[in-house]
């Protein structure tokens, strides 16, 4: 099978900040590939290099047979982009904006309107193509920017949180796209999410954290890897009951997200023993089954919100200690 | 694996079952020089488009050549009227007008370069398969157009200050604004790739543009200046527009010695006149190395 995208130790670093730590991987034509992590787990900084819109520091990869450093317009022929960002011209209807992209790209002029109508078509968008852009909803026009990636058809797709803000009505019906892009077209479709949820839809997933991938399989195995099922309690005194745990069943607990979590292989008959065993009096009790925020959490320490909240607080920190600097 | 199949639509007519409707597949072909004039060709048609959508534009960018063209030229002439040697003083200046409605119509071109990037469709042009170099000429191509064509509505005007028609006298006109036009597209979309915000773009307009019509000589003649306007007034760079686009409309007068001398004495640096040749020359010259600076300037951008 020959890779859409190969990655081989791909750096980026801005000025001391190393955003992208080394990552490769191997995206197999026709796969759906998700890129999961936090905000500011370096997603974006890697998808921007291999659509060239960024070079590495280090290493290198290819799209589409075609070296990202040495044959950038070669790469970008046989991409489409959809970004988080709108990219729209507002001001034209949404026929002129994927006629000026067809053009752009050099599409044979007899092929336009078809494709237009297909794309458009695919994306509920056809009777409304004489519309100005202005006039639509952040839905619609994210659906028009996947139906513009499209236009040239592009043997990878790139979507960089293509469900970011949208309703839970739009967000189902944009992954409806992609399952039915994957049957009708040759495209590999590389995304990146930040939902939990979304993640599963993919063949494969990366999990990255910090600049780099700690885990790399399909939601299925990375699950299985995981094992354990996650039991969390609410209780009355929360050091009580993790130091409790610890002497009396040997699990390592932790707090997340407000509530003492622990991770055990069998959760249905380990939840009785727990109330009868632990000592300190539970208030509530919730189990699950492995999710991907429990592969996250055990590769990283932390679920994927926790992470995202403490980077938050350093961001925060920085811009108070920018702004009492520039106060002095 | 090669490129996806030719770009032939896939399609068995009439026999397709609706339940899969036939995949069209194009095919991207390689950079050419083709597809570099496509990409110019793209670039400047999206300018045309925004126009006809925005027609009020035309209208408005109107009103300032015309309050300085009717109020100022007709409001000063009973106190000029001793020194323009029986030149209305609305003739005189409309040279100067030309230039300078194609100047704010030009920048305000490439300030669309900063609103596309304010929107993210910058990004689109810039992540297609074509040389940034293509998109910078096409915008400067797209900044001309249409300030050419305010300038030819203003062109329109010559009856009402009282210059004659003649072809000679349209197409010199013309061909001047064009070149004018590309020239400060080109210095607009020179500051558009460095200065990201619009407000930042507005201010740096009023700082340099103000100036530069001042300074030019669109509003008296540039013979016995004091020192310092002189020396300004050399190197401002519209000067050497409007000094060429005065004599082209004073060719078609009928004007007395007197009056050419004091009215259109011709730009001299250290008493040497400099020939009109060289003058609009130099206009081509420096839009040439602002496109330049543009075009290394969008490279360099990530």
């Amino acid at each position: 099978m020959p890779s859409a995208i190969s990655v081989k130790d791909l750096r980026k670093s801005f000025g001391e900040f190393e955003a992208v730590r080394g990552v490769s991987f191997e995206v197999e034509a026709g796969e759906v590939f998700g890129f999961l992590g936090p905000n500011g787990a370096g997603k974006t900084t890697t998808i921007n290099m291999l659509c060239t819109l960024a070079k590495p520091s280090g290493g290198g990869a290819t799209v589409a047979d075609h070296d990202i450093v040495s044959a950038r317009d070669d790469v970008r022929r046989h991409i489409g982009l959809v970004f988080q960002d709108p990219t729209l011209d507002g001001y034209l209807t949404a026929e002129q904006n994927l006629r000026l992209h067809a053009e752009l790209y050099g599409v044979e002029k007899g092929l336009v309107a078809p494709r237009m109508q297909q794309v458009l078509e695919m994306v509920g968008l056809w009777e409304r193509r004489g519309a100005q852009v202005l006039t639509f909803s952040g839905g619609m026009r994210r659906r028009l920017e996947i139906a513009r990636g499209l236009m040239h058809s592009p043997r990878v797709l790139f979507l960089d949180e293509p469900t970011i803000g949208l309703d839970p009505q739009t967000r189902n019906s944009i992954w409806g796209y992609i399952r039915q892009l994957q049957e009708s077209e040759e495209i590999t479709i590389f995304m990146t999410t930040h939902y939990m949820d979304e993640a599963e839809f993919c063949g494969r997933i990366a999990i990255m954290d910090h600049g780099e991938i700690v885990a790399l399989d399909s939601p299925g195995a990375l699950k299985e890897q995981v094992g354990a099922d996650r039991i969390r309690i609410e209780t009355d005194d929360d050091g009580a009951a993790i130091e409790a745990l610890g002497e009396r069943f040997g699990l390592e607990a932790a707090i997340s997200e407000g509530a003492v979590t622990i991770a055990v292989p069998d959760g249905e008959q380990f939840v009785p023993r727990l109330f009868a065993e632990l000592g300190v009096p539970i208030r509530s009790v919730s189990l699950s089954r492995p999710t991907l925020d429990d592969v996250f959490m055990s590769h990283t320490g932390s679920t994927i919100r926790d992470a995202e909240e403490s980077g938050n607080k350093t961001d925060k920190r920085v811009a108070m200690q920018m702004m009492s600097g520039a106060r002095r | 694996m090669s490129a996806p199949a030719e770009g032939a639509v896939a399609t068995a007519p009439g026999a397709t079952p609706p339940a899969a409707p036939p995949v069209v597949t194009v095919r991207v072909p390689g950079r050419s020089a083709r597809s570099e004039l496509r990409a110019i060709k793209v670039v400047w048609r999206r300018e045309m488009i925004r126009l006809r959508a925005d027609r009020m534009r035309i209208v408005t960018s109107l009103v300032q050549p015309l309050l300085f063209l009717f109020v100022l030229g007709s409001g000063l002439q009973q106190l000029s009227e001793a020194s323009t040697h029986g030149v209305n003083l609305k003739t005189f200046i409309y040279p100067g007008v030309l230039c300078i409605s194609v100047m704010f119509t030009a920048m305000f071109s490439a300030a669309s370069i900063v609103w596309d990037r304010e929107f993210g469709f910058l990004r689109e042009m810039m992540v297609a398969p074509v040389r940034r170099s293509s998109i910078v000429i096409g915008k400067c191509f797209g900044g001309a157009t249409v300030a050419s064509l305010q300038g030819v509505i203003l062109l329109a005007l010559a009856w009402a200050v009282d210059v004659p028609y003649s072809v000679s006298l349209v197409l010199g006109v013309f061909l001047l604004q064009l070149l004018l036009a590309f020239s400060i597209t080109a210095f607009g979309v020179m500051a558009a790739a460095r200065v990201k915000q619009m407000q930042s773009f507005m201010g740096l307009m009023q700082l340099i543009v103000m100036p530069m019509f001042f300074i030019s000589g669109a509003l008296f003649p540039v013979t016995n200046l004091p020192g310092w306007l002189a020396f300004l007034n050399r190197i401002d760079p519209l000067t050497y527009a409007v000094s060429p686009m005065r004599s082209i409309i004073f060719g078609h007068l009928d004007l007395s010695k007197q009056a050419e001398a004091a009215l259109n004495p011709g730009i001299t640096w250290f008493g040497w006149t400099v020939p009109m040749a060289l003058e609009i020359f130099m206009v081509f010259a420096l839009g040439m190395v602002m496109l330049g600076i543009a075009i290394w300037e969008f490279n360099a951008s990530e």
